[in-house]
């Protein structure tokens, strides 16, 4: 079973039926116990980062996601979800992450070129790093995702893969059990639901 | 970079495609969730429904074939047609649309577009605008494109773009279902006014006409069409493939398929 994590942020709608579509079980769910019992743990997240993390504070979640990934269970964080991950985000103010992966989340707006339109709405190509991460086994370099996002992961030493946009922009980043994607592998395709297929199959 | 979006319309009726040439004469063409699979398969790189029913009924279809869609189909989808309430945003949202566009319902109540940017973000709200030449310049028109508002369109894009809009759908009337080509004098004008991503609309009869929009006017993100597409006049590999030839960034239609091991 997979827990996606539910702290009233976002449609997961798709999520939940793009899971379902590769065969695998999983719950929509704001209740710990359900989350604790789960093989897998899926954080997603649109909207601000001080708003998202206050209501993972609220609901409690937040300590139940840390503690379920540093026990070792295969966490993904997705969009907002991937940069919650990180230590800090300066989104209207300075918030902290959950920690779990070193880096910040900053603006876009200032780091690429002026002219480019912010948010980066649309397909963007992945350039993966130098060693291969098996949250692409099922992908080429270059596979087209789907972003919307007006901040950034900056000073992570964790990136996986990047994509150009006007300067590299982080793609995804993985220390260990928690992988995170700044796309939205359920809005991307088939080849997002290959990263979603290696993420509901690793091993981890 | 990102690419250049293709982008295919459905103007859905009692459940089924239709598609009218300058708006009239409308003729139905298939089943929704059938064309919007097929639609992704083939390398679309997002899919826009539009409901064009009234009635209590058609709405009803419409939600269920939107569902029946979002469960299959994982690429973004927008919706529009009918949208006049934050909670019209709320039940195709709850559908699993990912945008939602206003048309009419902006025109009536600009407010609109900034109380649904706030409660779910400027990416979700699309504005929509069907624009017609009169005398010098262009005027937004309502109501499916029949009435006339007399405002000038490009001052009604900047209102739309500071009330948090965060897409601009720009549809010429003038050029809709003519299949000569996308209206390319208003599209220069309206990417040198607002910021946003804009997508045409209303012209598209070839991929040369696709090929003319992006490398003459390079600010616009994305063409969208209806009937050539579902007839089958242009498919879209072909369409990517003659894009790609032309030295346009597309995302390539090899990665629709079945991805490579």
């Amino acid at each position: 079973m997979i827990a996606i994590v539910d702290y009233g942020v976002g449609n997961l709608f798709s999520l939940l039926c793009s899971l379902r579509a590769l065969g695998a079980q999983a719950v929509v769910t704001g209740d710990a116990a359900q989350i604790e019992a789960a093989q897998r743990v899926i954080l997603p997240g649109v909207g601000a980062f001080g708003d998202a993390r206050d209501k993972l504070r609220r609901t409690g979640l937040d300590e139940v996601v840390v503690c379920q990934a540093q026990a070792g269970k295969p966490l993904l964080g997705i969009c907002l979800g991937m940069q919650l991950l990180l230590d800090e985000g300066l989104e209207f103010g300075a918030h902290p992450g959950l920690g779990l992966i070193p880096g910040r989340v900053l603006p876009m707006q200032g780091y690429v070129p002026a002219g480019l339109k912010i948010p980066q709405i649309g397909w963007n190509a992945l350039r993966f790093g130098a060693q291969p991460h098996p949250m692409f086994r099922h992908l080429r370099d270059g596979a087209h995702m789907y972003f919307v996002h007006s901040y950034h992961a900056a000073e992570c030493p964790d990136v996986i893969a990047d994509c150009e946009y006007g300067r590299p922009i982080a793609a995804a980043v993985a220390r260990g059990n928690v992988w995170g994607c700044q796309f939205h592998p359920e809005k991307s395709g088939a080849a997002g639901l290959m990263v979603l297929r290696a993420f509901c199959e690793e091993d981890l | 970079m990102i690419t250049k979006r293709i982008i295919p319309c459905l103007d859905v009726r009692d459940g089924q495609v239709v598609k009218g040439r300058q708006f009239e004469d409308i003729r139905e063409v298939a089943s929704p969730v059938d064309l919007a699979r097929r639609y992704s398969e083939e390398g679309a790189d997002e899919l826009v429904f539009y409901d064009i029913t009234a009635s209590f009924e058609g709405r009803k279809l419409f939600t269920d074939v939107l569902r029946r869609t979002a469960e299959q189909v994982f690429i973004p989808l927008t919706v529009g047609g009918g949208i006049e309430t934050v909670d019209d945003f709320e039940r195709v949202l709850a559908c699993g649309a990912d945008k939602v566009s206003v048309n009419s319902g902006a025109i009536k109540n600009p407010e609109l577009i900034s109380q649904a940017a706030r409660r779910y973000g400027s990416q979700c709200v699309v504005l929509s605008c069907d624009v017609k030449r009169v005398g010098e310049g262009y005027h937004i028109f309502s109501k499916g494109g029949r009435v006339d508002t007399g405002m000038d369109a490009i001052e009604w894009m900047r209102r739309g773009e500071g009330l948090g809009a965060g897409e601009l759908v720009v549809n010429s009337i003038d050029t809709d279902g003519v299949k000569q080509g996308f209206d390319l004098p208003l599209l220069k004008l309206v990417t040198g006014a607002v910021d946003i991503p804009v997508i045409a609309s209303g012209g598209a009869g070839s991929a040369q006409h696709f090929i003319d929009l992006f490398r003459q006017i390079p600010g616009v993100d994305a063409g969208l069409a209806a009937s050539v597409f579902h007839y089958g006049e242009l498919s879209i590999p072909g369409l990517k493939r003659m894009l790609a030839e032309a030295g346009i960034n597309v995302r390539m239609a090899y990665e629709s398929g079945q991805p490579e091991v």
